[in-house]
């Protein structure tokens, strides 16, 4: 399979796995543009990468860590404020059992 | 009263501890001068009512300020540009915010960007493009293209951006201005909204070399909110001011400099070389070998960093939500119509990169380009303290000529995503004007914590040079 035919197969698929609904014209202009920049990321199939480490962490001493203590934090209400539903200082969201 | 559409932030900030100048009154002309000239330009998403003033003192008190609105301003809307984010209100302030306050610099409003910082043209923006001052049916580059667009009109003297993969340096070169990517870790990110976490950082947009010296003072330092940001000591980065660029080595990386330049922009940088020669540095060949590659490992890393980060946003917790009968489809509805087609297209090629049976061929694959392009610089900064690069490679492009190739417009971070995958520090600077009149940008990037060099090379360049003094026509001198 080739890179468009592989996009156009998982643009579905991909959808169902960000969350995203898309429309049928979307699908079809993704799919497209997605295999046109998976042909172009493939550039990197061409680098010579045996024996090469994974680049993780920018410097040696990143990820500090603070003194473990308590520090006041946001607000429940100031947070609850945005939220598109609340109800008894909690989100409300739909019913998720089934 | 004084004209201060020229002065440096500095300079305001004097007539103003001097009482020439009235702070209250110097706020309020740039917030109106703001809602005036953004009819044309559309660089801001919002111009408050009243500036946001600290109370603390520093060289740049009483200087208008704009922030990318990514950049948490406690009690304002923080939009990112995205429809997702309507009615959203930043519940703290971004550290950054916070440093401002303390120096005293009053938030005179938020600037347009792309949404969430995917793309180079400030187009991908639900509250419509921005306009390049130096010709409004040009884009400003982006992402942060709003900020780089006020600080080129003259509407404030300083503004904050963020740059992933160039959104602060690339908008910075097409539209005239100074521009600084610090070192990651430098600058607290706390309250900034993330997109690609091992490459973000936040920095500043001044028209000058001295301004972007007095703004690093303020905003940079260790953050116990931000466990990424280094303690590192922070040098007073203006002290380099003058020490001009007299024994500094500069590299001149070939790869840079290859077919496919505009001419223009080429002529440009090697005037600049004559001018840092003139004053006694040294230019070098170098070579950074995996410069072809950069674009791809970016935006794989990016995007896939990116659809992890964007997950936040659901329409549970805050934000547009689309009501349904079960949770899943609340994601799916809510997520699909509040994004944008870029966002969109980011998302899904990070999801897919690091989907299962991919995740090896793409994500580790760039991770491991990226170890070789760090290397590239390790070994550069062997041979020179510092490396001159253009900023892009051509100037400014008209509104919607890259919209349908998303492809091209990836192409744009050519020259700066580098120094975003090796953490580097990086600056735009102008360097010149084409024929039609758009500046063109040159880009020095640094050893990692050496914003010094930086500066110490920026201002020697600036002061023998006036292409930084230059104003867009429209948006010259006016009176407070």
């Amino acid at each position: 399979m080739d890179n468009k035919d592989q996009a156009q197969h998982k643009v579905e698929q991909i959808a169902r796995l960000a969350r995203i609904e898309i429309t049928e014209d979307e699908r079809r202009s993704l799919g497209g543009q997605f295999a046109q920049i998976l042909e172009y990321v493939d550039a990197l199939k061409q680098v010579p990468v045996e024996g090469v480490p994974p680049m993780r962490g920018l410097h040696k001493n990143d990820a500090a860590t603070r003194e473990d203590r308590v520090v006041p934090s946001a607000l429940p209400p100031e947070i609850l404020r945005n939220a598109p539903a609340r109800k008894d200082g909690m989100f409300k969201i739909p019913k998720v059992i089934e | 009263m004084k004209e201060f559409t020229e002065m440096s932030g500095v300079k305001l900030a004097r007539l103003i501890a001097e009482h020439e100048l009235d702070e209250v009154q110097v706020g309020t002309a740039s917030a109106a001068r703001s809602r005036a000239m953004d009819a044309d330009l559309n660089c801001f998403i919002s111009v408050y009512p009243q500036p946001i003033k600290g109370e603390g003192d520093s060289a740049l008190r009483g200087v208008p300020v704009a922030l990318k609105d990514n950049i948490s301003v406690r009690g304002k809307p923080l939009t990112c540009a995205s429809k997702i984010l309507s009615g959203y209100t930043a519940p703290y302030d971004a550290t950054v915010t916070v440093r401002l306050k303390q120096a005293g610099l009053q938030i005179i409003g938020s600037t347009n960007m792309d949404e969430f910082a995917f793309g180079s043209s400030t187009e991908n923006s639900c509250y419509g493009p921005t306009a390049n001052p130096w010709d409004t049916g040009r884009v400003p580059g982006g992402s942060s293209g709003g900020s780089a667009a006020a600080v080129a009109a003259r509407l404030v003297p300083c503004a904050l951006g963020s740059d992933t993969g160039g959104s602060i340096r690339q908008p910075a070169a097409l539209c005239g201005v100074v521009g600084m990517k610090p070192t990651y870790g430098r600058v607290s990110r706390y309250g900034l909204v993330a997109f690609g976490s091992s490459l973000d950082q936040i920095g500043p947009f001044t028209t000058n070399f001295e301004d972007c010296a007095h703004l690093l003072n303020v905003l940079c330092g260790a953050d116990p909110r931000d466990s990424t940001c280094a303690s590192v000591a922070v040098p007073d980065f203006t002290a380099v001011l003058n020490s001009g660029v007299k024994g500094l080595t500069i590299g001149i990386p070939r790869e840079y400099y290859a077919d496919g330049l505009d001419s223009q922009v080429r002529a440009a940088l090697e005037e600049v070389q004559e001018v840092f020669a003139a004053q006694g540095a040294r230019c070098v060949p170098v070579s950074l070998p995996h410069t072809r590659y950069a674009v791809a490992a970016y935006y794989i890393i990016a995007s896939s960093e990116a659809s992890s980060n964007l997950q936040r946003f659901d329409g549970i917790r805050y934000g547009r939500r689309v009501p349904r009968d079960s949770l899943g489809e609340v994601y799916g509805y809510s997520r699909g119509s509040g994004f944008g087609a870029e966002s969109k297209r980011r998302i899904f090629l990070g999801t897919y990169c690091l989907s299962s049976g991919y995740y090896d061929a793409y994500y580790i694959r760039a991770l491991k380009v990226r170890t070789l392009i760090r290397r590239d610089f390790e070994q550069a900064f062997t041979q020179a303290d510092v490396l001159l690069t253009p900023t892009t490679p051509a100037p400014a492009f008209l509104r919607g000529e890259k919209t349908g190739d998303p492809l091209q417009m990836y192409l744009s971070d050519v020259f700066t995503s580098s120094a975003n995958l090796a953490g580097v520090p990086a600056v735009s600077f102008p360097c010149g004007y084409t024929r039609e009149g758009l500046p063109v940008g040159a880009q020095l990037i640094g050893r990692a914590f050496d914003e010094e060099t930086l500066i110490r090379a920026g201002n020697a360049y600036q002061q023998h040079t006036a292409f930084h003094a230059r104003i867009p026509e429209k948006y010259g001198p006016e009176s407070v």
